[in-house]
């Protein structure tokens, strides 16, 4: 892979290797004997680590000019890998904290090992880790094949995805030492959120500069939705994590905001991180993938563009929802709420256009296991839409916040909608990227579809049943006009719930250890395939692949 | 409709302004005027800001990840006053950088629990929650025992506070290390000045039961000690606005 780096592209990576070894080293001087020194340490190693492999090759010739004449794939194929590892790390650390919450004492009498500083592992390792590695891999895939242009060039893509994965290194090592912001979803300190900054603005110059070469007049509707993506997460990023560092060579920094102002800031980000990443970017997924593997084209452009402008215009209005009957004024409770329920007009046009993308090709969903992924997600993309707008209404929140119901939504979101396209649809890339017919094995991803399913199903449903018996115990009264039951009441009687949640988990987890099994199998066979046949030159696929044209 | 679009889907530039327009909005007409209705956060004049042992053991809580389970936001509904105790006002996290109002109640709310147990309690608690509550799934925390508070830097961490808006004094930062130790040492020199620059109301004792020694049980049960103890405006206020 790196001898089909140029010349100049190799000088410029070892280059920034080198400043970065500095940078790491300042830290490490700078922090020394704490989390910050360490993290230095940490990106010294990985410099080095990426640094030796490239010095190998180095003066490896300049690569020959005929693979300027085919898309540039490297990356998306490095970035599935990572994908499906952070997936069984994530959900491995998720099924981990699930025990402890029905076996505290399943445990060691170590810091790193407790459960709050696992748990945002678990949440950054799945959300950031399997969902960013999947996002920027299907991103640089669809963007090349949509706009029939080269990547522009074949640095900056791996500058991202390897910038990327070192903030996710960073981020999880650091809860782990207990470096943390303490702001849900956007815990990672300081350092690391800027270093994402600047990863964030070259993939942004990416995207830009792949669109300016582009040969077809529009930009396909997938593509709106990974730059949707791509600046709205700059924009919620930045604001939310506006903070002053204690120095430089420590860690900890405190939030510019504070109180009622940083309470909606946040929620404002973790509600539109959930919506821009866990979303919009599973959207553009969707809309290239589903049709891709359907064989039909999208059902309608219309409701393309509805519900793209609706989810980004409505969505941000959605994030005091977090914040009923709390000491935010009510009027922006009032706001978010009403904008929470319209958005289910938008988010039901995307999940129906899906479905009726299928329309003539439901035999293939029966009897094809990759798109039968697909399809369940754009349900469940549907469901929890709908839950998320009935959670919002004021009343109903009174019940839901503040209990595994809450818990409950997110998973069938997360698992159901976002973990489900993108199996989906790295289903559907391997065997493109390898060049080959087939995964390695369809009875696997079977396997796989089933157990997602089934874990899925179960976890949702525990903490269904746990969110609302929860929710009902604590504002029971007996006739006598007293509460009816004490808290560690409430809490006993989750126990069965968070026992069945665990167990809905490790189905899930294990069927990601199967898809993970079967795609690494896929690549082996197709080197093996490869050698045999002789050498073998990547396919040239200008003008060989289809293009889809948006709802035409 | 379609023909407007069409012209946009074109332009790589003239996307990329519409998307920053329209997702500008929504928190542009919800964020920035909490920042200038003063009606959004309430007046309470008599209210302290956290002392360094306090800072410290917030850092802690944060550290621990204890966001997680518990809130620090009792909402305006019958049950929750009843449960918890007055609901909670805007002007009580004026100097939370960051709130930790949280959004998951796998334990209480612990808004109020300033003062409700004492600091043995705390202590046999989060040493093994199981000791004293059979029925809890709380993590044991022993390692806030055996760990020494680092107070060195807490000058530098009282300073940060006040780049953010947090009024303290310089006397305070420059104390800082020093008034860390005192609080939980008032036998000790150290001890003097404490309650000058924080209030007579501040509390002076060993949180942890031994006053020779600082650790970060000390810091953490003093920050849980005074937690909606900054200041009396949520029981000095009417509770109007329950179940609204």
């Amino acid at each position: 892979m790196i001898a089909r780096l140029t010349v100049a592209e190799r000088q410029s990576a070892l280059l920034i290797l080198i400043v970065m070894s500095f940078l790491g080293l300042a830290m490490a001087a700078a922090g020394r004997g704490t989390p910050f020194g360490l993290h230095g340490f940490l990106v010294i190693a990985a410099s080095i680590g990426v640094g030796l492999p490239l010095l190998r090759k180095f003066y490896a010739p300049e690569p020959d000019p005929a693979q300027f004449e085919q898309y540039y794939d490297d990356p998306t194929k490095v970035g599935i890998v990572l994908a499906m590892l952070w997936a069984i790390a994530g959900m491995f650390v998720g099924v981990w904290v699930a025990a402890l919450l029905a076996w505290p004492d399943l445990t060691i009498d170590a810091a790193w090992a407790s459960f709050g500083r696992l748990r945002p592992i678990h949440t950054s390792g799945v959300i950031f880790g399997f969902g960013g590695n999947a996002l920027i891999a299907t991103s640089f895939h669809v963007l090349q094949r949509t706009s029939r242009a080269r990547l522009p060039d074949q640095l900056s893509p791996w500058f991202v995805l390897l910038g990327y994965n070192l903030f996710c290194v960073v981020a999880a090592t650091g809860y782990m030492m207990g470096v943390t912001q303490s702001k849900e979803y956007a815990e990672p300190e300081w350092y690391a959120d800027i270093w994402l900054v600047i990863v964030w603005v070259v993939y942004f110059l990416i995207y830009i500069r792949t669109l300016a070469r582009r040969k077809e007049p529009h930009i396909y509707v997938a593509n709106w939705y990974y730059m949707a993506f791509i600046l709205v997460v700059a924009i919620l990023h930045i604001v939310n994590n506006l903070a002053v560092p204690v120095s430089f060579g420590d860690f900890k920094s405190y939030s510019a905001f504070s109180g009622v102002q940083d309470a909606m800031t946040q929620w404002w980000y973790g509600h539109n991180a959930v919506a821009f990443f866990l979303t919009a970017g599973f959207l553009g997924m969707l809309y290239y993938y589903l049709p891709k593997r359907a064989g039909r084209p999208i059902f309608s452009y219309r409701l393309s563009i509805i519900s793209f402008w609706g989810i980004t215009f409505m969505y941000m209005w959605a994030g005091s929802h977090h914040l009923h009957y709390t000491a935010l004024p009510q009027w922006v409770q009032t706001l978010g709420m009403t904008f929470s329920i319209v958005l289910l007009v938008p988010s039901w046009a995307s999940a129906g256009n899906a479905l009726a993308t299928l329309n003539g090709a439901w035999h293939k969903v029966r009897d094809d296991a990759t798109l039968r992924f697909m399809m369940v997600a754009a349900v469940f993309y549907g469901i929890s839409t709908f839950e998320g707008s009935f959670m919002a209404i004021r009343a109903v929140n009174s019940l839901s916040h503040y209990t595994d119901w809450t818990v409950g939504h997110v998973h069938a979101g997360a698992l159901g909608w976002v973990a489900m396209i993108t199996f989906g649809s790295i289903y559907a890339l391997v065997p493109w990227m390898w060049k080959r017919e087939t995964m390695y094995s369809a009875r696997l991803i079977e396997v796989h579809f089933w157990l997602a399913l089934a874990g899925t199903v179960v976890y949702v449903f525990a903490m269904w049943n746990s969110g609302i018996i929860q929710g009902l115990m604590w504002r029971t009264y007996t006739d006598s006009g007293t509460l009816a039951y004490s808290f560690i009441d409430s809490l006993v009687a989750m126990h069965p719930y968070y026992i069945a949640r665990a167990f809905g988990g490790l189905l899930f987890l294990l069927g990601a250890i199967v898809g993970t099994y079967n795609v690494l199998m896929t690549i082996r066979v197709a080197k093996r395939e490869r050698a045999q046949s002789g050498g073998g030159t990547d396919v040239p696929s200008y003008g060989r692949d289809p293009v889809l044209q948006a709802g035409e | 409709m379609s023909e407007f679009h069409r012209k946009i889907e074109r332009n790589t530039m003239r996307f990329v302004l519409a998307i920053i327009v329209v997702a500008s909005i929504g928190g542009i007409v919800e964020i920035a005027p909490l920042f200038t209705i003063k009606s959004t956060v309430e007046a309470a004049p008599n209210m302290r800001v956290y002392t360094p042992l306090e800072l410290a053991g917030r850092s802690i809580y944060m550290r621990e990840g204890c966001y997680a389970c518990h809130s620090q936001m009792i909402r305006t509904l019958r049950d929750e006053v009843e449960r918890y105790g007055p609901y909670s006002l805007a002007v009580e996290s004026q100097y939370d950088h960051p709130m930790l109002w949280g959004s998951k109640r796998t334990g209480p709310d612990i808004a109020r629990v300033g003062e409700k147990y004492s600091d043995a309690w705390h202590v046999a608690h989060l040493y093994n929650p199981r000791d004293v509550v059979p029925e809890s799934v709380m993590p044991a925390y022993r390692w806030l025992l055996r760990n020494e508070l680092r107070i060195d830097d807490l000058p530098g961490h009282l300073r940060a506070m006040r780049d953010v808006g947090v009024p303290y004094t310089d006397a305070m930062i420059e104390n800082a290390a020093k008034d860390a130790f005192g609080q939980a040492a008032p036998e000790s020199d150290a001890a003097v000045g404490v309650t000058e620059r924080y209030g007579a109301a501040t509390h002076m004792r060993a949180f942890d039961g031994n006053a020779g020694r600082l650790t970060e049980m000390d810091a953490l049960v003093a920050y849980l000690q005074i937690m909606g103890k900054l200041t009396d405006a949520a029981q000095k206020t009417e509770q109007t606005k329950i179940g609204e």
